[in-house]
């Protein structure tokens, strides 16, 4: 059998909905989110790669690197405000996250 | 200039320079010895205030940069035109409330220019690329404005319920992208749409579609993606959520429009339904979700969900009209948001900001001025005819009705009835209610802001005719 452009798909699908999954049924700790986000974010770049290896065009692999770029200075991001909400909270459990009702 | 040219950048000159100019005043903030606070916001008011006559004035009719994946057009300048503007009068709206609540920082205006480079870039992005770039320096920026507020566990969590679901939007947006990259093989807007009126569509292109409505829904806070909107507004500070209401907003409907009208054209029978049951959703959510709120930035919160679907009324329309006429629309939400939003920022007792609706009870008898200009503001977010947003629910309700989407519009006409009623409560407050505590004396802009707000709401109907025109050739240049 030889991996196609299919069994990467497949792949790229199957880590992006256990990334949804991830944030959607995690009932314990922020982190778990991050990495969540984390994994979404790579599922797309494994998709991007293998159609640039299928069109035989760069544009995909150029994209997959700026999205690692945007997602290092999103996870940055995203520790910052978590380190602040710790503080005054003094808590990351996702169930404590209930100050407004949404 | 020469230097830009050289990189094919010249038609980014604004988004060039606003950057630079947020550089430079990032740098000032950092060197100077003692408080830049107030030179920074000043510098910032004036560098967005010189960018958009940039923006208006400099350049060709149309051109575009980066090997054409950055377009300016009638549309883009109308659209960033409004941008800064919003941004703008958000931070002048903010200057005293930062004082008052000991938060006044130089990174604050800066991060709203930084945000506001973003939403330009989104408002020229020809190219999934440079779409999601600018997405993220916008949204990237935002996340950090909305948990400003260090202190307060409230302002904190706002900032990471932000994060966490604007992080999961951006993911979604990204997996449509990639699924249209690779099924059309491109990813600049034109030969996307190229590719699709020769090919037509296929599954893994529709599902594309559905995950990049899906990432740019959650921006403008559409339902089924609105979760975040109302604890977002209620936790961020109140200057903040007033910019959170207005550029932003701008900016990501804009996106919207384009992404819509210009790569996808081919297939608008595939969006086109679900734009229609989004902004059903949205205008329905919106009307009812707002009756038992007691807190008036929850509020404004579930009318600015219900105002993005009367918006995307017209977007569903999927007409030139349509697009006119949510531009016309956005320009009276703008405006009006930002007038209301002053009004929050003037309820103020004993040096303390509230925030209850039924701290404006019997505002009438204290305050004249602002209970007057509070209710033509209410009056025009219902709709009420001669006021400004009767005409933004018109255009984009006349559209529909044009594009044979007569349940749309009859549904949008019930919700707005229903919005109307907690619009009204709120002038039944101010005007018949027992008089509450007298608010603090406003502020100078705060003031000003709220009077030019109302003055709008009311005046509307004697500069239409600019406002549409302008409308009308920003839509036809997305065509």
């Amino acid at each position: 059998m030889t991996i196609g452009l299919s069994h990467y798909l497949t792949v790229a699908a199957i880590l992006f909905t256990i990334g949804i999954f991830g944030i959607f049924l995690n009932r314990k700790n922020v982190i778990v989110i991050m990495m969540s986000i984390e994994l979404m974010l790579l599922a797309v770049n494994i998709n991007l790669v293998a159609f640039s290896a299928a069109l035989h065009d760069l544009v995909g692999q150029v994209f997959a690197l700026l999205i690692l770029t945007v997602a290092a200075g999103e996870a940055a991001i995203g520790l910052a405000i978590l380190v602040t909400y710790f503080r005054n909270r003094g808590s990351i459990a996702v169930e404590d996250i209930n100050l407004m009702k949404g | 200039m020469y230097f830009l040219q050289n990189y094919d950048a010249a038609a980014a000159l604004p988004e060039a320079v606003l950057a630079v100019l947020a550089m430079a005043l990032l740098m000032y903030g950092v060197f100077k010895k003692g408080d830049a606070n107030d030179h920074v916001t000043i510098g910032a008011i004036v560098s967005l205030a010189l960018v958009a006559v940039l923006v208006i004035f400099a350049g060709e009719d149309k051109s575009s940069a980066f090997g054409g994946t950055f377009i300016v057009d009638a549309f883009a300048r109308v659209m960033k035109a409004m941008a800064l503007f919003g941004s703008a009068i958000a931070i002048v709206l903010s200057a005293h409330f930062m004082k008052r609540v000991k938060m006044a920082r130089f990174e604050y205006p800066i991060l709203v220019m930084l945000a506001t480079v973003g939403m330009m870039m989104m408002i020229s992005a020809n190219d999934l690329i440079s779409l999601y770039m600018g997405l993220e320096l916008q949204s990237l920026s935002l996340y950090v404005v909305a948990a400003l507020n260090r202190d307060s566990a409230k302002s904190s969590e706002a900032g990471l319920k932000y994060f966490v679901l604007g992080a999961l939007s951006s993911g979604m947006l990204l997996y449509g992208a990639s699924l249209v990259y690779g099924f059309t093989g491109t990813t600049t807007f034109p030969q996307i749409a190229a590719a699709l009126t020769a090919g037509g569509s296929t599954l893994g292109l529709t599902f594309g579609l559905v995950f990049i409505i899906a990432g740019l829904a959650f921006k403008v806070s559409a339902v089924p993606f609105h979760m975040w909107t109302p604890d977002v507004y209620e936790g961020a500070p109140t200057p903040v959520t007033a910019f959170f209401a207005a550029a932003p907003k701008v900016a990501a409907m804009a996106l919207f429009m384009r992404v819509m009208v210009s790569p996808f054209a081919a297939v608008v029978v595939e969006w086109q339904q679900i734009l229609v049951f989004v902004s059903i959703a949205s205008m329905v959510l919106g009307a009812f979700a707002a009756i038992g709120q007691n807190s008036i930035k929850r509020l404004l919160a579930y009318s600015s969900i219900g105002h993005m679907g009367f918006a995307l009324v017209g977007l569903a329309a999927g007409s030139q009209q349509g697009i006119e006429g949510v531009i016309v629309y956005m320009m009276i939400y703008l405006i009006s948001t930002i007038g209301v939003f002053a009004c929050v920022l003037a309820m103020r007792r004993k040096g303390e900001y509230i925030e209850q609706i039924s701290d404006l009870a019997g505002l009438a008898r204290n305050h004249r001025g602002l209970a007057f200009v509070l209710s033509m503001l209410m009056f025009s977010l219902a709709g009420i005819p001669p006021l400004a947003g009767f005409f933004g629910k018109y255009f984009v309700f006349l559209a529909a009705v044009q594009a044979n989407l007569f349940a749309l519009a009859i549904i949008g006409v019930v919700a707005s009835v229903v919005g109307a009623y907690y619009y009204l409560r709120i002038v039944k407050i101010i005007y018949f209610d027992e008089p509450a505590e007298k608010f603090d004396a406003m502020d100078g802009e705060v003031k000003w802001v709220a009077y030019a707000g109302g003055a709008f709401a009311l005046l509307f109907a004697g500069f239409a005719n600019y406002l549409t025109t302008l409308a009308e050739a920003a839509a036809q240049s997305l065509y």
